[in-house]
């Protein structure tokens, strides 16, 4: 037995619920901290994005018309299937960020406790962040919360799984969908949350998962007009703010990126809930 | 290719309404001599036709000639609407669609024509007065043709007295799947005459006419009837216009220009929603036909959202950057 030959993987994007290659049939290998293979991943290109984007906006019907309850739910089977999936994230997030077994662990649990606790947030958005508004004649003014449309995410590029949790999580609590660029460096755990996502209740396209350079495909996603907001947490300073520059042409929600990357344990509070929320308030006349 | 009788063994009769033009002015004489002239067409070779439509198809057009194609084929289109809810109101936003694809952008091409019901061409006719845009409007008993012929040909007078400038009719495909060609032909020249000056477009419903075969031999009826165009589908039934069936239809006008001089043109309508299958149709054309049918003239495409996927394409190419469906107007 100890002859086997090893099953060398080669991953694919995860796009509109399936799971294809790169429009541009590339790829690259990803290796460990100390320089030793571990898989090859498919090298998104900007039309992968575009095809993101197209498979987003499509989806963000039918997520964003669910009732919160309902995505709360769905939300919250994705943290059970990334539980069942454990030692996969735990192996992936020891060899990619060079963790021992035990801290990768602890990193998997705080990023399954984050999926649960932004599950939780679902219907309680519009509680905490909407209002009755105090009006001056026979109206009721009152201000809900809605999703902003398609949001594009780099992620973190040092945190691969607890950071990528950190920043997709809230975009899909709000009732966004989302086109997600994950760490270039360290992308497995993207890959198998993508492949968690699929076999969850989370509907084909509401994320799409690509691989690559957020160098490489950030600007397209940036300058594109049907993206309605971008969060830079992965993209280092100079691209941040050459990013923040070009989404301005279509007017989109920015997310800026910190200087250094943030310790994601922390409590994030609604910091990353807010940003993806459009505020719409009605006047209403009150019935005789 | 061959062609299907040899000219001089037909004897040579004079033109005139209901007659095919030479070398063909024999055929219809009778049932029996049209399905032996049809079924004597060159069979088509569909595994052939498939390969080289999907052949064609991986062309690679970028940059400057993708801008091209893109706005050659805005000029193309008949933008369309054929929906039982179709209101005044929406045909004349459609006019002002079909003047002005891109408010944005003064330099965007308006479409060939807009194609609507009978009763509607009258609202679009006003609506498209002096832009030399025409007013196409589907006649005789449009979707299905099951109706009298009176009632079609009734139908026909009424769209061009409301101001129609094209005829989109469709044929009888009952009476061609059971054989009685002549039937069809009959009811074409009819419907050719009723037209006056407008221009026919016979709907061939290529969908349910099954085989490539009875794709050839119902383009040569209908350019032998008169038709000055052939139109592969009423977009009411799947599968719409597909590439083999297009290349098909350009080889029959092609073939019949070679035989007779009289180019016919061609439409593929139903099933193109994307710049790509635009472009596809367009190499298609430039292969099989060359660039005398690479013209709003004799090429067409009879789609609805189309249209907006072509704008949102020209307008990648002109800011550089990834457009979205909110920067075209929903129709």
């Amino acid at each position: 037995m100890s002859d086997r030959l090893t099953v060398r993987k080669t991953y694919k994007l995860y796009l509109g619920g399936a799971f294809p290659r790169s429009e541009s049939g590339r790829t690259y290998e990803v290796h460990d901290t100390k320089g030793h293979f571990l898989a090859n991943a498919a090298w998104a290109s900007r039309k992968d994005g575009r095809d993101a984007v197209v498979a987003a906006r499509g989806a963000f019907g039918k997520w964003s018309g669910a009732t919160a309850y309902n995505r709360g739910q769905v939300l919250y089977r994705v943290a059970e299937v990334m539980e069942g999936r454990a030692a996969q994230f735990t192996e992936e997030v020891a060899a990619g960020e060079g963790l021992s077994t035990a801290k990768a662990r602890a990193a998997v649990d705080a990023a399954i406790d984050r999926w649960v606790w932004y599950a939780g947030w679902t219907d309680k958005l519009a509680a905490v962040l909407g209002s009755t508004n105090p009006v001056a004649g026979p109206y009721f003014g009152f201000s809900v919360p809605e999703p902003t449309g398609v949001v594009a995410v780099l992620a973190p590029q040092r945190s691969s799984l607890l950071g990528l949790v950190s920043v997709l999580a809230p975009v899909l609590a709000a009732g966004n969908t989302a086109v997600v660029v994950s760490s270039k460096e360290r992308p497995l755990p993207a890959i198998t949350l993508g492949e968690v996502l699929a076999t969850s209740d989370v509907p084909g396209g509401v994320v799409n998962l690509l691989t690559g350079d957020a160098a490489e495909i950030g600007p397209w996603l940036a300058e594109h007009a049907d993206v309605d907001a971008i969060d830079l947490a992965g993209a280092p300073a100079p691209l941040a703010m050459e990013l923040e520059r070009s989404a301005a042409g279509t007017i989109k929600r920015v997310l800026r990126a910190p200087a250094e990357e943030p310790d994601w344990s922390a409590d994030p509070g609604l910091s990353r809930l807010r940003p993806f929320l459009e505020t719409k308030s009605v006047w209403h006349p009150i019935g005789v | 290719m061959t062609h299907v009788l040899d000219p001089n063994a037909l004897a040579d009769t004079s033109g005139g309404a209901g007659t095919p033009p030479d070398p063909f002015a024999d055929v219809t004489r009778s049932n029996d001599a049209f399905r032996a002239f049809l079924h004597g067409l060159p069979g088509v070779d569909q595994v052939g036709a498939e390969a080289r439509a999907k052949v064609l198809g991986t062309r690679s057009i970028k940059t400057t000639a993708k801008a091209w194609a893109i706005d050659t084929a805005i000029s193309m289109v008949d933008l369309t609407t054929l929906e039982g809810s179709d209101t005044p109101g929406k045909v004349r936003s459609l006019a002002a669609k079909a003047r002005r694809p891109d408010p944005t952008d003064p330099s965007c091409p308006a479409v060939a024509a807009v194609c609507v019901y009978g009763d509607l061409a009258g609202v679009a006719k006003e609506a498209l007065a002096g832009t030399g845009i025409n007013v196409a409007a589907v006649a005789t008993a449009f979707p299905s043709g099951r109706a009298s012929r009176e009632v079609k040909l009734a139908d026909v007078r009424d769209a061009v007295a409301n101001g129609a400038d094209e005829i989109d009719m469709v044929i009888d495909r009952g009476a061609f799947l059971t054989g009685r060609y002549l039937d069809v032909f009959e009811e074409i020249v009819a419907v050719k005459e009723a037209c006056g000056p407008a221009h026919l477009k016979v709907i061939l419903e290529t969908g349910e006419l099954v085989t490539l075969d009875a794709v050839r031999r119902a383009s040569w009826l209908a350019m032998l009837a008169g038709g000055d165009f052939i139109k592969t589908s009423t977009g009411k039934v799947s599968p719409a216009a597909t590439l083999p069936v297009c290349l098909v239809m350009l080889e029959a006008v092609r073939d019949f220009r070679a035989a007779t001089g009289r180019q016919v043109g061609v439409k593929p309508a139903g099933g193109i929603r994307t710049t790509k299958d635009a472009v596809k149709h367009l190499v298609l054309i430039n292969e099989t036909v060359g660039t005398d049918w690479l013209s709003p003239d004799w090429f067409r495409f009879g789609a609805s959202s189309l249209l907006n996927d072509l704008l949102l394409q020209r307008q990648k190419l002109r800011t550089g950057h990834y457009s979205g469906p909110d920067h075209v107007s929903v129709d």
